[in-house]
């Protein structure tokens, strides 16, 4: 018979070890959307509905309250001009940091490959060794570099800090997919006539889109969500959204307004968030790109 | 004057020097392929005649101008590399007026350039497209243009062919073949380890290995006279028989005696005195074993029968030796047969065992 004879596509069958690999993926979903779900409830709700405690429930009247005056007039210690600053202030850090990391690594990177500059390899090594050190250890000889050049606590101290510490990872980055390119397509470019930067901007850069929306990605995400160098290195008039957030949260006057903290998170929250749901093929590429650095 | 002359070059890697003062001189109009297996040197060679690598001593001359020391656009070359390298980004005639771009020509005669060569490799229904939207064929054919548009002197080939498949290899062998025949003043340059393009494109051939020269000469030449057992066993498919004997003196002349296989060697063209006595190496090619029932070698029978449609090669063997013959197509002959085996040593190579250099 051949009916009975195995013909065409294999029938699918749900097997157990499906059913638990389903059941592991929506507790992690559960597990990894909880805590989002539950700040953005809270700071749906009045502070009335919070004190009832019953912290996973749907907000009885919603209300953008919280949001507003976590934008505009939540105290960060003395001032009382909400997250709005900071978020300003890390905008004004964010543009040129990121253009300028992404910049100076893409011709790192390309000089790196292409160019076989004398001890570009020790180069590399070193380059690449900085990417692996600490934060931590660079903070206070730079703090000293900086007052002793008069630039510490300034816009441009901060966006020089972002610059040179993203130079190794985005070097890295271009250099390793600048290496993936033929080098015969280098040597043609060099025939033509093309120099240093001729080959750059009109050969390599259309080549490295890809590339470039990693970088932009990796660097807004990285440069937005840091605290330590905007504490340290920005100054009073430029502390980054992510210091006045904790300024807020940690401001002990008086009730502790839940709803105005998780609208403030979610606020200080959104770019990278923004970033993610739009750009989520491409940061799992910038992951796996830049894999050699967590 | 040449169009090309290598000077004494070397080219140093790290601590590794290659070539060590090769000297090569290429008249204009000449088709030189530089031939030889992967890793001989031969691409290194065609680089710094580029200038895309520098070459550790000696002079490079193109046009009787020293350009040792210039860079790749100044030299008056234009190269074809082996993965096309056509801009990604950019259309084909983006592509083909690259060059003219960078070097400031006027637009109308960057558009008349462009449309002439795009005549001469019938690409001109491409001009708009983008390389990914071509053919591996179509791309080469973009990238022999973008070498066209340069208007040079010479024009360097790196594999050109070697990605492509069979059917378009030919196909466009032979295009290429045509454009030096249309180009007719233009040197060109082509490396290759494909010993059918080089016999038959080149005026002359370079046979390297291990980043020494083994043999310049004609197709003809090198097919009929290599200069030793490397050149004799590269070329060739079929590959020439080898057979391991001795050098004797006989009556009035020499003979070639392998145990119980004897040739007589009258006129065989020596390249200098005969060293009777010494060990030697016989090259026969497959084509000039003659099937002959009087012949001069016998006892040998059929093992294999290779049908390759024009003609059928038949590995015969006596017990000791294994010899491949070729024959006609229609060749009827079966596995098994015993058949007698006749040459002429005019044809035949003979080499010194130990130095492998002809004799």
């Amino acid at each position: 018979m051949s009916a009975s004879l195995p013909s065409g596509p294999r029938p699918r069958r749900l097997t157990p070890g499906r059913i638990g690999l389903y059941a592991f993926l929506l507790t992690a979903a559960v597990f990894f959307l909880l805590p989002l779900w539950i700040m953005l409830i809270t700071s749906l709700k009045p502070m009335e509905e919070i004190r009832l405690g019953n912290i996973l429930a749907l907000p009885m009247a919603p209300t953008l309250e919280a949001w507003g005056k976590a934008w505009s007039s939540a105290c960060t210690g003395l001032d009382c001009n909400g997250i709005s600053v900071g978020f300003w202030n890390s905008v004004r850090i964010l543009v040129p940091s990121v253009i300028l990391s992404i910049a100076l690594g893409a011709v790192n990177g390309y000089a790196l490959s292409f160019w076989r500059v004398k001890g570009a390899n020790v180069l590399f090594g070193v380059l690449l060794i900085g990417a692996f050190i600490p934060y931590q250890v660079f903070l206070y000889p730079l703090v000293r570099i900086f007052s002793q050049m008069g630039i510490y606590n300034s816009l441009t101290c901060i966006v020089l800090v972002h610059v040179i510490f993203g130079l190794p990872t985005m070097t890295l980055l271009f250099r390793n997919y600048y290496a993936g390119i033929p080098i015969e397509l280098f040597k043609a470019a060099r025939i033509d006539g093309g120099g240093f930067w001729t080959i750059f901007l009109r050969v390599m850069l259309p080549m490295s889109v890809p590339m470039l929306v990693v970088a932009t990605i990796l660097q807004v995400t990285g440069i937005w969500n840091d605290f330590i160098f905007g504490l340290t290195f920005a100054g009073r008039e430029n502390l980054p959204m992510t210091v006045q957030l904790n300024n807020i949260v940690h401001s002990t006057q008086g009730e502790r307004a839940y709803n105005v903290d998780m609208a403030a998170t979610m606020l200080a929250a959104l770019v990278p968030l923004v970033v993610y749901f739009v750009s989520g093929r491409w940061f799992v590429r910038g992951i796996a790109a830049g894999a050699v650095k967590g | 004057m040449s169009a090309v002359s290598i000077r004494d070059v070397s080219v140093a890697f790290e601590a590794v020097r290659v070539f060590d003062g090769l000297s090569l001189d290429i008249e204009e109009g000449e088709f030189v392929v530089l031939l030889g297996p992967s890793g001989c040197g031969k691409s290194t060679l065609l680089n710094a005649v580029a200038g895309l690598i520098d070459v550790a001593d000696g002079q490079i001359f193109i046009g009787g101008r020293n350009v040792t020391w210039e860079e790749p656009k100044d030299r008056g070359i234009a190269m074809v590399f082996q993965s096309y390298a056509l801009y990604p980004r950019m259309s084909v005639r983006e592509n083909m007026s690259f060059g003219l771009r960078m070097a400031k020509t006027p637009k109308a005669e960057i558009g008349r350039r462009v449309a002439q060569a795009a005549e001469l490799l019938q690409i001109g229904h491409l001009l708009d497209r983008r390389p990914d939207q071509l053919s591996g064929g179509q791309r080469q054919r973009v990238a022999i243009g973008r070498a066209l548009v340069r208007d040079a002197a010479v024009f360097l080939f790196d594999e050109p062919l070697s990605n492509l498949d069979a059917m378009l290899r030919n196909e466009l062998r032979v295009e290429i073949k045509r454009l030096h025949a249309r180009l007719g003043k233009a040197t060109m340059i082509y490396v290759t380890h494909d010993q059918i393009e080089a016999m038959t494109l080149a005026d002359r051939i370079v046979v390297m290995r291990d980043q020494k020269v083994q043999q310049i000469g004609s197709p003809a030449e090198i097919y009929g006279r290599p200069a030793n057992l490397f050149v004799a066993g590269f070329i060739g498919a079929p590959q020439m028989n080898f057979l391991n004997g001795r050098l004797e003196a006989e009556g009035g002349g020499l003979s070639f005696v392998a145990g119980t296989l004897r040739l007589p060697l009258a006129g065989y063209a020596f390249n200098g005195a005969p060293p009777v006595g010494q060990e030697v190496v016989l090259g026969v090619r497959p084509e000039h074993l003659a099937l002959a029932e009087a012949g001069l070698w016998q006892g040998f029978g059929v093992d294999i029968v290779e049908p390759m449609g024009a003609d059928t090669v038949l590995w015969c063997s006596d017990g000791t030796h294994t010899l491949q013959v070729r024959t006609t197509g229609t060749s009827r002959i079966t596995r098994g047969e015993r058949v007698g085996l006749g040459l002429d040593p005019e044809q035949a190579s003979l080499f010194a065992a130990d130095t492998g250099e002809r004799l």
